[in-house]
């Protein structure tokens, strides 16, 4: 990976959530303007990672190293003013604000991120419910406004989890436009996933996850080639 | 002389002014406290005490710098502002994740702290505190004397409960306290410094019941129960509301200021009780208060 700048650089990464050891020395890199899948079953602890590089995870220790920067002594206000923008998987719509409410509330953190009139470009749908109440929205909008609401802030670097859970392929096939999207328009995205099939079509490179760590990492172009390895990690 | 329902109408106006005077109160304080208990998760038995040391601070400021009304509508709330944040930084935000009875605990120990601090320093009989020349003297309404002084405090109430609503329903730093209520790990994880913002938040609160002191000042007199008396209702009122709901303790606080007023008119003997039957009442058929979300 020495061609590219690494963004992202997980290292040794423990996580506690009260007694459980949840993570067991998690550790990878996203390298600049790629989008990297962390794929494995229900609770291996793909999320617990996410809430780690964002701080909000219980105790962690080990380190997490963004754009040099170590991060893992900083609080999560100041690890998103340094270019991380968070989308959680229950998606973390404010019922008590209205859409336009929602997609304005993450401060803008630097330059450089989208205007406000590109955000509705790609989700014009927002702008139509825009004094709706949050939460009155349906489930791929709610996901929809998720990842619209971090793309103004200027971060580059997107933390999507399972941003198609639950929701309808043709949502499902939007959301990977949209991922395609971003990936040109610059940003890093760090994606986690159930399905492996819709993060074939989006990703540049695979970390598959088990029992906290990351026990293998599958380019997407020799994807096709890892299959059986693939399907015997996920036990599909 | 004009009656209403066989009462004359100086009576009934005045009683109602004196409810609508009394849910200024109620509304200017179960409004910080919704605020509080909103952000914090505290439900901050101490503001009772910290409206009574903004009066307090009005009646020092007055007898010892010559500090007058004015002046002390600003300064009083800075002051119990300052006292708020230290007691939010050194000791409730250690709470913030323990269940809502520590909290009220270490703010009722904290009350009953500070009203000791002022009752052995000033003893338990009220200190004298005057109208302002400025707003001295009344009007006749026709129907209805009005003083003065009463009828700002109304006004200046209304226009801080209004504009507190306004802003936080209404600009973006409300957004940002909003949506702190609702899930604040994920709006600190947008970049946005919550501790600080949950510090002023209190700062905020406790500034109103400060505000709210100085206006009591020439109305009631300066006593360091004169908080003890009020926050028992106060309580009361925020639970008909809705705990933590902004519109619901504006409103009720108002409400319950004026059924009282009316329940002196025609039945003076549950005046003082009518606010607990309503809760009562309220807890029976609407759990969460008449604002409150959910239950």
């Amino acid at each position: 990976m020495a061609e590219s700048e690494i963004l992202l650089s997980v290292k040794d990464l423990h996580a506690h959530y009260g007694e459980s050891h949840v993570l067991h020395g998690m550790s990878f890199d996203v390298p600049k303007g790629e989008v990297v899948t962390l794929l494995g079953r229900n609770g291996v602890g793909k999320t617990t990672t996410m809430r780690c590089i964002m701080g909000i995870a219980g105790k962690r220790t080990g380190s997490v190293k963004y754009s040099g920067t170590e991060t893992i002594h900083l609080s999560s206000n100041r690890i998103a003013r340094l270019g991380l923008a968070y989308c959680p998987e229950e998606r973390g719509i404010f019922s008590s604000l209205s859409v336009k409410e929602n997609m304005v509330l993450p401060p803008v953190i630097k330059p450089g991120g989208l205007s406000l009139d590109e955000v509705y470009e790609l989700f014009p749908r927002l702008l139509e419910r825009g004094s709706s109440q949050g939460t009155k929205l349906s489930g791929g909008e709610q996901q929809m406004l998720a990842i619209a609401r971090i793309l103004r802030t200027g971060a580059d670097m997107l933390l999507l989890d399972e941003p198609t859970e639950g929701l309808a392929p043709v949502i499902v096939s939007h959301i990977g436009d949209i991922i395609r999207t971003l990936r040109e328009k610059g940003f890093t995205i760090l994606l986690v996933e159930q399905n492996f099939h819709f993060a074939a079509t989006v990703a540049d490179r695979h970390y598959v996850v088990e029992h906290g760590q990351v026990i293998d990492m599958i380019p997407n172009e020799s994807l096709a080639a890892n299959m059986d390895k693939l399907k015997s990690y996920l036990g599909v | 002389m004009m009656t209403i329902l066989g009462i004359p109408t100086q009576a009934l106006f005045g009683q109602l002014l004196l409810g609508l005077i009394n849910g200024a109160f109620y509304a200017m304080l179960s409004l910080g406290l919704a605020l509080i208990f909103g952000l914090l998760n505290i439900i901050n038995f101490s503001h009772g005490a910290l409206y009574m040391m903004g009066a307090f601070v009005a009646w020092l400021a007055l007898n010892f710098l010559g500090l007058g009304y004015w002046p002390a509508l600003i300064v009083a709330p800075l002051v119990v502002a300052l006292v708020g944040i230290i007691i939010e930084r050194t000791m409730l935000c250690r709470l913030y994740k323990l269940d809502h009875l520590y909290g009220l605990l270490l703010t009722f120990g904290l009350a009953l702290i500070i009203e000791g601090l002022f009752r052995e320093g000033y003893g338990v009989s009220g200190q004298p505190y005057s109208v302002p020349k400025e707003l001295a003297g009344g009007w006749n309404l026709g129907f209805m004397f009005l003083p003065i002084y009463r009828g700002w405090v109304v006004v200046a109430s209304l226009v801080l409960c209004l504009g507190t609503w306004y802003a936080i329903e209404k600009t973006k730093l409300g957004a940002y306290l909003r949506a702190g209520t609702e899930n604040p790990t994920l709006v600190q994880a947008f970049g946005i410094n919550v501790p600080l913002m949950i510090t002023l938040t209190y700062g905020f609160g406790v500034a109103l019941a400060a505000i709210a002191g100085v206006l009591a000042a020439p109305i009631y007199q300066v006593s360091p129960k004169m908080g003890s008396d009020l926050i028992i209702v106060v309580f009361a009122v925020v639970v008909i509301g809705g705990m933590g709901s902004i519109l619901g303790s504006i409103v009720t606080g108002y409400m319950l200021g004026l059924v009282e007023g009316l329940t002196k008119v025609f039945y003076p003997e549950a005046a003082s009780t009518v606010i607990f039957m309503v809760m009562v009442v309220v807890l029976l058929i609407k759990p969460a208060g008449l604002f409150g979300k959910g239950a």
